[in-house]
């Protein structure tokens, strides 16, 4: 895989810190709790069964707890990246990467990636991979962080980068923006598709409070483009500084945007919702604007 | 609802050790080529005749890693 361009993140130092992560993610779960409690209700609001339904890129057993809890959900597939994470009771379980989606064409009714796809390099590729894993009418829901998510944190640790080495080493992995990832589920060959956002907010005492969140969930920087060195001290304090004088409520507590999107989208079937085929009108257009038709190829009063 | 006896039993089942559930026998697939495989149940290995490697089953869970799994010798 090294001969493929660019590969923005090192999914080799994310496994091992998923791995070191691993006791101390419970403490920190709180936005895949969240995120996991959303895509039930979501999984509840479409009034159908899911025989067989995976949970793709799973860290822990969350997301497969709040699927299994689900009356209209057969049986859960969990999907670690290592087998680590699997706690003896999830069952049945594999091990795989998300780049690497190993099911059958048309073998599951729901696939689920709860907080895991915005460390994909390759994310039309898994959407692609995962849809044609789904069955006809088959449905997929992931969430993942938005665009804006950590912002506070992009903005001070750039600007203390700047003022102290004149650098901008990337720091803070780029997240998607809701738009591309409509247009990507729709190229992925996905029907009414639907994207949206929920924006929310985490306060804490000082950017370090939040590092330690960050590094607690296993997602501290994993981009390869990374700078290998530690950060330097002043750096961090610099940041920390910037951070509380542009991002604190009056209370003196710092403020980090995090936004969740949800993206959901079937694998097509003739049942579903589509659009007329052209031609296949049983009423005039002009008659119902109340005008007179021109004839396609002639232009009205000679222009 | 839907059948949940095909591959667990109760709410929190328990893996048998070294057993892999035979239903995910059927809809795995080799992550890399997507053809099917073989199961080995003596070396407990899912062998991939078209990417020629053997991936490991720990436990009773199938490791779809291509950096994990046995490379198969050529013939």
């Amino acid at each position: 895989m090294n001969d493929e361009p660019t590969q923005l993140f090192d999914r080799d130092l994310l496994r091992s810190r998923r791995l070191r992560a691993r006791d101390s993610f419970a403490g920190a779960d709180f936005l895949l709790r969240r995120a996991a409690s959303d895509i039930a209700e979501r999984l509840t609001a479409t009034l159908r069964d899911f025989p067989l339904a995976l949970d793709l890129g799973a860290r822990s057993s969350v997301m497969t707890d709040e699927l299994r809890g689900l009356d209209r959900i057969g049986t859960v597939i969990t999907a670690a990246p290592d087998i680590r994470l699997l706690s003896e009771d999830i069952t049945p379980a594999i091990v795989c990467d998300e780049e690497l989606v190993p099911f059958a064409p048309q073998s599951l009714d729901l696939v689920i990636s709860a907080l895991s796809l915005h460390w994909v390099n390759d994310l039309p590729g898994t959407l692609v991979q995962v849809r044609r894993a789904l069955k006809p009418d088959g449905l997929f829901i992931a969430a993942i962080p938005g665009g804006n998510t950590l912002t506070e944190l992009r903005q001070s640790l750039l600007a203390a980068d700047s003022e102290l080495t004149g650098g901008a080493p990337p720091r803070v992995s780029p997240f998607a923006d809701i738009r591309d990832l409509g247009a990507l589920l729709q190229r992925a060959g996905f029907a009414l598709p639907v994207v949206d956002l929920e924006p929310a907010a985490v306060r804490y005492d000082s950017m370090f409070a939040l590092l330690r969140d960050l590094r607690a969930m296993g997602g501290t920087n994993a981009l390869n483009g990374r700078d290998r060195k530690p950060m330097r001290r002043d750096i961090l304090m610099r940041a920390a500084e910037i951070y509380a004088e542009r991002f604190a409520d009056s209370d003196g507590r710092i403020r980090a945007t995090v936004e969740i999107i949800h993206l959901s989208g079937w694998a097509p079937h003739e049942s579903q919702q589509k659009p007329l085929r052209p031609g296949s009108a049983t009423a005039r257009l002009a008659d119902a604007l109340g005008t007179t038709e021109i004839p396609a190829g002639e232009k009205p009063h000679g222009v | 609802m839907a059948d949940k006896q095909d591959l667990t039993s109760g709410d929190r089942p328990r893996r048998a050790a070294g057993s892999m559930d035979p239903k995910l026998l059927e809809i795995l697939v080799c992550p890399l080529t997507k053809t099917v495989l073989e199961y080995d149940a003596g070396a407990q290995e899912l062998i991939s005749r078209a990417a020629r490697l053997a991936y490991p089953i720990r436990d009773g869970i199938p490791i779809m890693l291509p950096g994990e799994a046995r490379p198969l010798e050529d013939k």
